[in-house]
């Protein structure tokens, strides 16, 4: 069962005072707070099995390998995948963007084409920019509509997938809109070309139950410090046939069989992608993270999401002078709510929020071409996790009423 | 410090009402700025002649701060010779980097002392400096080409 008030015990910090206030934490969808269970998992590891994994033969090197090799496996359990050797620990998401698009672009040549979206974080554009530079492929992308869903119409008219995509990179839940998109459809309609499906997972797997079989993709990145867990850890997911077949990304140790000075052969999936020493601690870390989430229940947390997700929606309507950008209906939408206010700045917002203990983010939020798409500058945005109350959600809104009339001037200073 | 006490009056007023906004011809050099971590944006022209600044006129998109902080510059240089309105560049950047450890000089900075609050709050310093930054840069490619004409 969702116990709320036992959950927020597990994070020291939703306990901190801001200037007076008690803190009103609304930046998830940035980075999520830390249960104790995990911070304490991390200086376990640290306090008493530190040591390096696979190069080190003592004691101590076995159990710092036993513990990194069993984050993968908790990872990949996590998210449906069929074995540990398709979980490849990167730094962020963004590395593992990056490892998707050089080692699939790989095999780009001029005249294929790469399928991303407009509402994409700068992440999974600009590693897909970059290859096309490179390779000479060229780089297409969905519209959205108005409303802020994949413009699936027009892709269809425009005829965007077709026998020249070779890979389709797009987001499970946009950061901005939070509109959850349909992965199966998308993935199947890129398979039925013969392109490869990636996936952002960014926002989805922290919130909802992941099975990489039910969506239907061949990679998929995501990141640990968004999901209860450590920064420092990114996972690229991938499908075991297709791993096999990618070049590697960085070169270093442990990503390979043989050095020699004429030529090296490389190691097999995952370790070919992860030169050099790993985030070890981390792993432990997001492994705990993990425990964290499934003792709870990704159903629970999924609902929970929901639940606020609805009040805020439903009370920010109600705030003067508030648009929200992207769906206002519940249905395929997850928790990342971008407004805009009448007459006051995003970054104004932030600031006389973040005067009365409310934190949320105010800019374009890593996705410039979809504010521009949408025809604002910049937004704010609100997004709670599993540990949001709906007396934060009222705590927000009266902020924000507060702020609308500082600048707007009906309220003397 | 108060948040509130950070929003002067002055700032809030120039917000609401910019001055010497908009874009105008004829001008000698124009710069365009942008600010990655918030996303404002700033184009800004100079129309100099004979080292004293005719007009500044610009098109911006910010925050309060930084579009306050580009109307009251534009009031302050206007009128002003090239190399007095890269001193109180000077003066209004040694402002904004002292976290609130200089006094300013109001008979130099008139209403951009408003902006001393402001160098407290580390992460809207860059806000205030859009326009100034925007203004030097342009004025230095006036003087560029000038020495350019002059060999």
């Amino acid at each position: 069962m969702f116990d709320l008030q036992s959950i927020r015990s597990d994070f020291p910090i939703l306990e901190r005072t801001v200037g007076g206030h008690p803190l009103c934490y609304l930046d998830s969808a940035n980075t999520s707070q830390k249960p104790r269970q995990v911070v304490q998992a991390i200086e376990e590891h640290y306090l008493q099995h530190n040591a390096n994994v696979a190069r080190a033969m003592h004691l101590l090197g076995g159990e710092a390998t036993e513990a990194f090799e069993g984050a993968r496996q908790k990872l990949a359990d996590f998210i449906g995948a069929a074995g540990a050797d398709e979980v490849v620990f990167t730094k962020n998401a963004t590395e593992s963007l990056n490892l998707a698009a050089h080692s699939l672009g790989a095999s780009l040549r001029p005249g294929d084409e790469v399928v991303i979206s407009v509402m994409e974080h700068h992440s999974n554009i600009v590693p897909w920019q970059m290859v096309c530079e490179r390779t000479g492929a060229t780089l297409r992308w969905f519209d959205v509509t108005d409303d802020g869903r994949l413009d699936l119409d027009a892709a269809e008219r425009d005829g965007l997938i077709n026998d020249n995509t070779k890979i389709v990179s797009l987001t499970w839940v946009s950061n901005v809109l939070g509109t959850v998109n349909p992965v199966r459809t998308l993935a199947d309609q890129a398979h039925a070309v013969g392109a490869v499906m990636v996936l952002d997972a960014c926002q989805g797997v922290p919130q909802l139950p992941t099975d990489v079989t039910e969506l239907g993709i061949d990679l998929m990145a995501f990141t640990g410090h968004k999901m209860v867990g450590p920064t420092g850890i990114g996972v690229l997911w991938g499908r075991a046939d297709l791993l096999a077949q990618l070049p590697p990304f960085l070169g270093g140790g442990e990503m390979i069989e043989v050095v020699r000075m004429t030529g090296s052969t490389f190691a097999p999936p995952p370790h070919r992608f992860e030169a050099g020493t790993p985030p070890i601690a981390q792993a432990v870390g997001l492994g705990a993270a993990v425990d964290y989430l499934t003792a709870i229940g990704m159903a629970q947390v999924a609902a929970r999401e929901q639940h606020i997700t609805g009040c805020a929606l439903r009370r920010l309507a109600d705030v003067e002078g508030l648009t929200v950008l992207g769906p206002t209906e519940l249905a395929d939408r997850g928790g990342a709510i971008s407004f805009t206010l009448d007459g006051v700045h995003p970054h104004d917002v932030m600031q006389i929020l973040d005067s009365k203990g409310v934190a949320i983010r105010g800019g374009h939020h890593c996705a410039r071409p979809l504010h521009e798409r949408m025809g604002v500058q910049s937004s704010s945005r609100a997004s709670g996790y599993l540990y949001t109350t709906e007396a934060e959600i009222e705590t927000l809104a009266e902020a924000l009423d507060y702020t609308r009339d500082f600048f707007t001037g009906r309220r003397p200073l | 410090m108060s948040v509130e006490a950070m929003y002067q009056e002055i700032i809030l007023d120039h917000y609401r009402e910019r001055h010497h906004a908009g874009l105008r011809e004829p001008y000698q050099a124009e710069v365009h700025h942008v600010n990655p971590t918030c996303g404002d944006e700033l184009t800004l022209r100079v129309k100099v002649e004979n080292d004293q600044i005719i007009d500044v006129s610009y098109d911006a998109v910010g925050c309060s701060i930084s579009q306050a902080s580009t109307s009251v510059m534009t009031d302050l240089v206007i009128g002003h010779d090239v190399g007095g309105a890269l001193a109180l560049h000077d003066e209004f950047l040694e402002m904004m980097q002292s976290r609130g450890r200089i006094e300013p000089n109001e008979d130099h900075l008139e209403d951009a002392i408003a902006f001393a609050g402001v160098a407290k709050f580390p992460a809207r310093v860059k806000c205030a400096l859009l326009g100034w930054a925007g203004l030097r840069d342009a004025l230095l490619r006036v003087q560029n080409e000038q020495s350019d004409e002059e060999n």
